[in-house]
């Protein structure tokens, strides 16, 4: 199957590295919240874009598949919509920006709020995968680290947070452990979706495009946010309500409404906000 | 036997060489529960190549280090697994270096810096670390109100003093020691000394400590090794050899020829 009337090869990849690119995400999927290195091939947009993600992608659609990109849970941003259109153009595969009619959703900054079904693939554009650079520069050193578990930077980076700021202070991209064993950076969503990443019945995989890594979450894997007995992992909470559709349950995004500093709130997933909106339309008609 | 009836390290015919020259030949020696052990020599005489490879930071080429571990008694540290030596060196084990910048974390606060080994060995509750933080830096004579600075905001001698406090919270049997109060001023010195002359007594501390300084050695060491060009030529109690110097080459050091 390749070649499309566009004259690249399906979706963009040659072959020969679509197949590097599977073997190195079962090797994740077999290690969970191991990171698999890979030999990157350059993409046609800036790496910022998340070309790790778009190369995961890359290798698991195929023209049955349904996709949906979504950029700070939306599905309207320059970003979502050109790697949608790469997709739709390179793949032929049918895009959605609803997220129960997706197979594969391509992730940057958030995780739907309607949950994920078995057989849905999500793919995470991850800018910095390592979670122990921050203290460790070394790359030999951070790899026997994980190799040996030796984690406890990770609860030196939360002390800092709570001597600091009185409670852990991390909100996105906040540090989990992966099956009872690897260390994982969940890539910049908010530590709100965390909970979202345990037992979750869709493949979760994480491309990163600078670094060259993937790793996986399997189905129905557990994943535990750090923490401190004393100190235990809380989600964000808001005090509103979204003012579009009224969910309490949903993570808002702050918008500034006019030059006056006129504020509302609203959820970052449209798709979800749609819905609800659609839902109290049909309700307000009846 | 039990393991109260043997040394915690036991150093048989330890051997490393560089190319052709033996940069420690033949050292052999027992290092008993709360006993401790002086290196004195120039730079050179191979006494910092001892200190690395009894740390197991430096395989050696010939002889073994004997360790007493806890619950598998004497072990060669040589044969027990690159993650057996890791957890030994951050849990029975402290190094303090020369230089405090080379064992502290710079980048973090002076209580993470203590806290840190509690949390590699699994402490999870924060009131904890932090309490037993502000214990430590009060043993060390730092003031707790410091807890939250980074050790770059620290005098030498108080950097020195808290990453003595970071290899001692998790209470370990043997610390090794690179010429402790190199780089401080006297007075500082002194003081230094003091305060681990008062810890070693009082955590009842095996410790090698290896300097050019024979009188850290005269306060801290209840023996004393000499070395030159990596042989020990001399050893035996430290006031024995510094107040009747057997071999020319300790008596030259006594006298402070070597000294300047
Ligand atoms: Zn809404």
């Amino acid at each position: 199957m390749s070649g499309t009337e566009t004259g690249y090869n399906y979706a963009y990849l040659d072959e020969q590295t679509k197949r590097m690119l599977r073997r190195v995400i079962l090797k994740a999927v077999a290690i969970p919240g191991y990171q698999v290195p890979f030999g990157n091939r350059e993409m046609p947009m800036p790496h910022g874009w998340g070309t790790g993600g778009i190369q995961v992608t890359a290798s698991i659609i195929g023209p049955d598949d349904v996709l949906k990109v979504i950029d700070q849970g939306a599905d309207d941003t320059t970003n979502a919509v050109s790697i949608r259109s790469f997709f739709a153009k390179t793949a032929g595969v049918a895009t959605t920006t609803r997220t129960e009619e997706a197979t594969i959703v391509q992730t940057r900054h958030r995780i739907p709020e309607k949950p994920l079904k078995e057989g849905q693939i999500l793919v995470y554009q991850v800018p910095i995968p390592e979670p122990l650079r921050w203290l460790e520069p070394r790359e030999t050193e951070t790899r026997k680290m994980h190799a040996l578990s030796e984690y406890g930077i990770m609860h030196v980076r939360l002390y800092e947070d709570i001597a600091t700021h009185g409670r852990i202070a991390t909100s996105y991209d906040y540090p989990v452990q992966v099956n009872e064993r690897y260390i994982m950076r969940p890539s910049p969503i908010p530590k709100f979706d965390n909970p979202k990443m345990d037992m979750n019945p869709a493949l979760q995989l994480f491309g990163a495009g600078r670094e060259k890594r993937i790793y996986a979450v399997p189905p129905y894997t557990k994943v535990k946010s750090l923490d401190f007995d004393d100190h235990p992992f809380e989600v964000q909470r808001w005090d509103e309500s979204c003012a579009l559709c009224g969910a309490t349950d949903s993570f808002l995004d702050e918008i500034v409404t006019s030059d006056r500093g006129d504020r509302m709130f609203v959820c970052s997933d449209s798709d979800y906000c749609g819905d609800r909106q659609a839902a109290r339309r049909k309700e307000a008609a009846e | 036997m039990n393991a109260t009836d043997r040394p915690l390290l036991r150093v048989e015919r330890l051997t490393k060489r560089y190319g052709e020259r033996f940069a420690c030949q033949d050292v052999s020696f027992d290092l008993w529960p709360g006993e401790v052990m002086g290196v004195v020599g120039e730079s050179g005489s191979g006494k910092t190549t001892l200190l690395n490879c009894l740390s197991a930071r430096l395989g050696p080429d010939g002889g073994r280090v004997l360790y007493n571990t806890r619950h598998q008694g004497m072990r060669d540290i040589y044969e027990t697994s690159e993650a057996e030596r890791r957890l030994l060196m951050r849990t029975d084990w402290g190094l303090v270096h020369q230089n405090p910048r080379d064992g502290l974390r710079l980048a973090v606060s002076a209580g993470a810096n203590i806290g840190e080994r509690l949390m590699a060995v699994g402490a999870r509750h924060y009131g904890e670390i932090r309490q037993a933080a502000t214990d430590w830096l009060g043993r060390v004579e730092i003031d707790e109100a410091r807890i939250d600075d980074l050790p770059r905001a620290f005098s030498g001698g108080m950097q020195q003093r808290l990453q003595i406090a970071r290899n001692l919270v998790t209470r370990p049997r043997i610390v090794f020691m690179d010429e402790p109060t190199g780089g401080l001023d006297v007075s500082v010195q002194a003081r230094l000394l003091d305060l681990l002359r008062e810890l070693v007594a009082s955590l009842g501390l095996s410790v090698v400590v290896v300097t050019h300084d024979l009188a850290v050695v005269r306060l801290l060491a209840h023996r004393l090794m000499v070395m030159r060009q990596g042989r020990v030529v001399e050893s035996g109690l430290t006031d024995q050899v510094l107040d009747d110097p057997q071999h020319a080459y300790t008596q030259l050091l006594v006298s402070s020829v070597l000294q300047a």
